[in-house]
């Protein structure tokens, strides 16, 4: 059944979902360039020498960065936004009563603009390399395979803890406004900023404890090859979703009962 | 016998609607305090639609029709009573419950905006499970009894509005549903594409059989699709029956236009006992109540040197106007 699930509804709707985002290859390759934010984060990084105060070498914390930008490119989500204007337009009353849960449209989405996305990150990675030779490497297939895997159970917590702020539409309007009182430690705690690696001790061991440092942090350290707990990272990520997942399913519940089809 | 497929019995909905007082103190108040009251929407209704059957749902705006279409397709769940549709609890939203109904609500678009409807249809089909062979066969079929095959490669946004709710009859039907749910479906559509939309719903009806529940504000989608009605006041049933019967009901009286040959006979005409209306010359309008109508008609074509005609029914919109703010009938 889940097999059947994933061969015909989910590939079928990444197919439509993708053919959907090339008709917005402008906007997506606009979306691209403007996750850039790492680069600058770099910039200032680099010119104040911070990097000496945590011991990581210029070439290093440029492949931090570059990598940051390109695990952001693959985990960005915006399923609270959709979700939220789908439901004050009443389009989300055609999806409840079709057999399929409606946040498979939303992860088809997201993963068909992941894959749109994906050559113009490879044109941004080509331009950083002109800028910075010192910094080209090729990870190894298994180090890549990793960064892939954690790259992807970041963008399925990040699509999980999103989704769940999502589903407050059902009893509140403005659910994003809640989304943005997560934004401020995704920003602090993920690693987008700087890497965890650069916070005091004490602060370390907490911030361990909650998914941000999954988010960005682990998986560009996996993909620049910094020193990292490779699989006691993996299995927090695969905790928090194991965590979050029933979490979604109550709130989702509970909130389909408490829909009213507005806007319908 | 036909069985019941919808069985509906001492429904009710009520939501809860935050309150605010005007001005500013009351927006402040509000910040601080939400207050909200619980509104009725639906009021304890019963009723039962037939294998088959197409049924209009009529009433004002606000009268609760929507809701309860909602209600019944499971998309939102009832306060009381008891609901049974194809066997199902609607709101439990059981996957094989939901592969028997569609629900279409007029100028609300499920079709991807930027490409071809046939990729919709395509994403449609694999959601309920159709293999691509068979979805091929019924888009086939579909989109000519829509007339629709040369829009199915045209991206949505380059679709006429008629066009697109065709495409959207299409992507709701795909799965071949036994139970239709249609909200305001003619909504903004030209005549022509009215006309064309009240054809194919008959069409399919009859060739599948399916129970068609309709709401609409045009009458004569109502009129030309629908043999019993239901009318909704304020939550509450205050008819359920045939439509004939509700029209002759309300409007107990025909008018007949009789066209004398001569003014000598006119004038005997109207002194021979019958309601007049208003009389030109040697044309006289007369009413008649239903009941007396071809007893009148043998006496003023026995009695009356007659040169032409007509009977007049009231305006259907006037009826139905009446039904619209009408509590109860009596029938």
């Amino acid at each position: 059944m889940i097999s059947n699930l994933i061969q015909r509804k989910i590939f079928t709707l990444l197919k439509v979902q993708y053919s959907n985002m090339l008709e917005y290859r402008v906007e997506i390759a606009l979306w691209a360039i403007s996750g850039v934010i790492p680069f600058f984060m770099l910039n200032i990084w680099t010119n104040n020498n911070l990097n000496e105060s945590i011991n990581i070498s210029d070439v290093m914390l440029s492949r931090y960065f570059l990598c940051v930008f390109f695990v952001r490119q693959f985990s960005v989500v915006w399923v609270v936004f959709s979700f939220e204007e789908d439901s004050l337009m009443g389009k989300v009353s055609p999806y409840l009563i079709q057999p399929l849960n409606p946040f498979f449209r939303y992860l088809a989405q997201h993963l068909a603009e992941q894959i749109t996305r994906f050559p113009f990150a490879i044109i941004i990675a080509f331009f950083f390399f002109i800028f910075n030779p010192g910094s080209i490497w090729i990870p190894n297939l298994g180090i890549l395979l990793l960064s892939i895997i954690s790259t992807f159970l970041s963008f399925l917590i990040q699509f999980l803890i999103q989704s769940i702020v999502a589903c407050l539409c059902f009893w509140t309007e403005k659910a994003s406004s809640i989304e943005r009182l997560l934004f401020i430690p995704t920003l602090f705690l993920s690693g987008l900023l700087a890497p965890v690696a650069s916070f005091p001790e004490y602060v370390k061991s907490w911030i361990y404890l909650t998914p941000f440092p999954y988010l960005i942090d682990f998986p560009a350290n996996i993909l620049s090859g910094n020193t990292t707990n490779i699989s006691g990272g993996l299995s927090m990520q695969i905790l928090w979703i194991i965590l979050l997942f029933p979490v979604f399913r109550k709130i989702w519940f509970a909130g389909t009962k408490k829909y009213t089809a507005m806007g319908s | 016998m036909i069985k019941n497929i919808i069985d509906v019995k001492n429904l009710s909905k009520s939501f809860d609607i935050a309150t605010k007082e005007p001005g500013l103190k009351g927006t402040i108040k509000h910040f601080f305090r939400r207050q909200s009251k619980s509104i009725k929407v639906i009021k304890d209704i019963s009723f039962e639609i037939k294998e088959g059957e197409i049924l209009g749902f009529l009433g004002a705006n606000g009268a609760g029709k929507t809701t309860i279409l909602k209600i019944l397709c499971g998309l939102i769940y009832p306060s009381e009573g008891s609901i049974l549709v194809s066997g199902y609890l609607p709101y439990k939203r059981k996957e094989n419950f939901l592969k028997n109904i569609t629900l279409i609500m007029g100028q609300k678009q499920q079709l991807i905006w930027d490409l071809p409807p046939i990729e919709s249809f395509y994403l449609n089909a694999s959601i309920y499970d159709l293999d691509k062979f068979e979805a091929k066969k019924r888009i086939k079929k579909l989109s000519d009894m829509l007339e629709i095959e040369d829009e199915l490669f045209i991206p949505v946004r380059k679709l006429s509005l008629g066009q697109r709710m065709k495409s959207e009859l299409l992507a709701a039907l795909i799965h071949e549903p036994n139970i239709l749910f249609l909200d305001e479906p003619t909504l903004g559509l030209d005549i022509n594409a009215q006309r064309n939309l009240r054809k194919f719903l008959k069409k399919y009806n009859q060739e599948t059989n399916a129970t068609i529940c309709l709401t609409s504000h045009y009458m004569k989608d109502i009129t030309s699709l629908c043999k019993r009605v239901i009318c909704v006041h304020n939550g509450s049933i205050s008819y359920d029956g045939k439509l004939d019967l509700l029209l002759k009901k309300l409007s107990p009286i025909k008018e007949i236009l009789i066209v004398c040959r001569s003014e000598e006979d006119a004038i005997k005409l109207e002194n021979s006992g019958f309601t007049i209306k208003n009389k030109t010359k040697n044309e006289i309008t007369i009413k008649v109540e239903n009941t007396f109508i071809t007893s009148s008609l043998k006496t003023i074509l026995n009695n009356f040197d007659i040169e032409d005609l007509y009977i007049n029914e009231p305006p259907i919109d006037e009826i139905i106007g009446k039904i619209l703010i009408q509590k109860d009938y009596d029938i």
